[in-house]
């Protein structure tokens, strides 16, 4: 007899509704399919019309986020074992605007990663040119930046901020943490230009450190710890800005 | 997006975290357990003992800072929880309210400590 | 034929957010510890003014800490605080972040040191308050 279990899927077709829809599939149950697996059975041999995201398959693209059970993970990663034999709840990831069953808008997502300027900034006349050689880097050195480097930009962390899910103004974990891992790169001189938008109302100080960021984050980037040391550094530097307002301009 | 001037409000609140975390606990138990029960010896809080030694300035700095920076933590720390259940509309009032009354708390014990 | 314009779902954010899963509620609950900090900072305020007020006024303050009342309210404070202080060391390490070398120094070093701080403050602070 062959196991099934009920996957409840957010639909919503813009073509056909105002309002979006449950729909409920049953799929097989198998002990090593993930999430995405289901999903891709319903859209080979039940509905054809689903509309979702996937690439790897392996976590690794960021592309398959989804809320399963109000939780944000990616589709690949969540094993149908770890439910079954309950019914599975895939709604597209909170706080961004849905296109289509579980597509979502990340344009909000995408312009705030590059107005954090995610490359290394050199200040004028620092660069080096090219017959100088690279930049040398000590291990110890790439040790300070690296866990915020392995951001596969899933957006799993927005969906599970509140601050953001009331405010997308808010400039988000990921963004964030993609900045310091510039600003604590050796090599990288550009903390004050990127500080402008990290320091700002919109920047850390939205952040209450609610934590589930880091929580949802498969890559352990801990995106809350990026933005906790910003606001210790941004802090420092406010004092310093203030009383000692003579001090080198920058 | 200018930098913002949260910083002073953001040092109280961790300042008044640390003293909270540290400190109250242990003034929790003397005043609401030990006290009560007759576990804390012979009457260590009559007026006398305490009198005297609030009237020394360096206790007294240290029962102000030990009053006045936990309402900053409060202050900061409530002040976004009600952003947080939806009243962001009114969010700068709400500032102004919660860092107002840490404000006036910490007058107020200022002057009391001075007086005695 | 006309283009139908097709438009994004914005879905909204209820007030009630922080009680739909655990980690928000444990989240809402810390936020409101603050409450019984302050409340707790308000009762030391009107215990030094009692102070000021006389030798009567002050010991009929202390006379009522006795009350079960009081107890009551002092457990709950008590319950209320020591979440904040455990969630607060325990974050410690987000914030502390320390190297030797390539080594990251291990994140339970960094609470446990607070832990021990805090052992150390409580026994200072108990022995001034009461003299023992």
């Amino acid at each position: 007899m062959a196991e099934t279990m009920e996957l409840e899927v957010f639909r919503y077709r813009p073509e056909q509704e105002s309002e979006p829809t449950f729909q409920t599939y049953e799929v097989p149950f198998r002990e090593d399919w993930v999430v995405l697996d289901a999903i891709n059975h319903i859209k080979d041999e039940i509905d054809g019309t689903l509309s979702y995201r996937w690439s790897c398959q392996m976590g690794v693209c960021g592309s398959c986020g989804v809320m399963i059970n109000n939780v944000p993970k990616l589709s690949c990663a969540a094993f149908l074992k770890d439910y079954y034999p309950d019914q599975i709840r895939v709604e597209p990831l909170t706080g961004f605007p849905v296109e289509r069953d579980l597509i979502f808008e990340m344009d909000d997502f995408m312009t705030k990663l590059t107005e954090i300027q995610p490359y290394i900034i050199r200040k004028e006349g620092e660069e080096k040119p090219l017959d100088e050689g690279e930049y040398l880097q000590s291990p110890a050195e790439l040790a300070h930046f690296k866990q915020y480097s392995m951001c596969i930009n899933c957006m799993l962390c927005y969906a599970a901020c509140p601050v953001y899910a009331l405010d997308s103004t808010f400039i988000g974990p990921a963004a964030i943490a993609l900045g310091q891992r510039y600003n604590m790169d050796s090599r990288d001189q550009g903390r004050d230009s990127r500080q402008e938008l990290i320091a700002s109302h919109e920047g850390i100080w939205e952040c209450t450190f609610v934590g589930e960021c880091s929580a949802v984050c498969p890559k352990d980037v801990d995106p809350a710890a990026a933005i906790q040391r910003a606001k210790v550094s941004s802090t420092v530097d406010w004092f310093k800005e203030v009383l000692i307002p003579w001090g080198k301009k920058k | 997006m200018a930098k913002s001037n949260e910083p002073i409000w953001w040092s109280l609140f961790s300042a008044g975290g640390m003293v909270a975390a540290m400190v109250l606990p242990v003034l929790i138990v003397i005043t609401g357990i030990l006290m009560p029960f007759g576990l804390a010896g012979d009457d260590p809080l009559n007026f006398d003992r305490i009198h005297s030694a609030l009237s020394q300035p360096p206790i007294k700095l240290i029962i102000f800072t030990v009053i006045s920076l936990p309402l900053f933590h409060w202050a900061h720390r409530f002040r976004f929880t009600l952003v947080d259940v939806g009243l962001k509309s009114v969010s700068t009032l709400i500032a102004v309210l919660c860092y107002g009354l840490a404000i006036a708390g910490t007058i107020v014990s200022a002057v009391i400590l001075w007086n005695i | 034929m006309g283009e139908k314009e097709m438009s994004t779902y914005i879905r909204s954010v209820p007030n009630t957010w922080w009680m739909k899963r655990k980690p928000y509620f444990l989240f809402m609950i810390r936020e409101l510890t603050s409450v019984f900090v302050a409340g707790y900072c308000i009762f030391l305020l009107v215990l030094v003014y009692k102070l000021t007020q006389g030798v009567e006024a002050y010991s009929n303050f202390v006379a009522a800490m006795k009350s079960p009342t009081s107890v009551a309210l002092h457990l709950i404070t008590l319950a209320f605080v020591l979440y904040h202080t455990i969630t607060w060391f325990n974050l410690t390490p987000k914030i502390l972040v320390l190297y030797r070398g390539e080594e990251r120094i291990p994140q339970g070093l960094i609470a446990g040191t607070f832990y021990v701080g805090w052992l150390v403050v409580s026994i200072l602070v108990a022995w001034l308050v009461l003299g023992v």
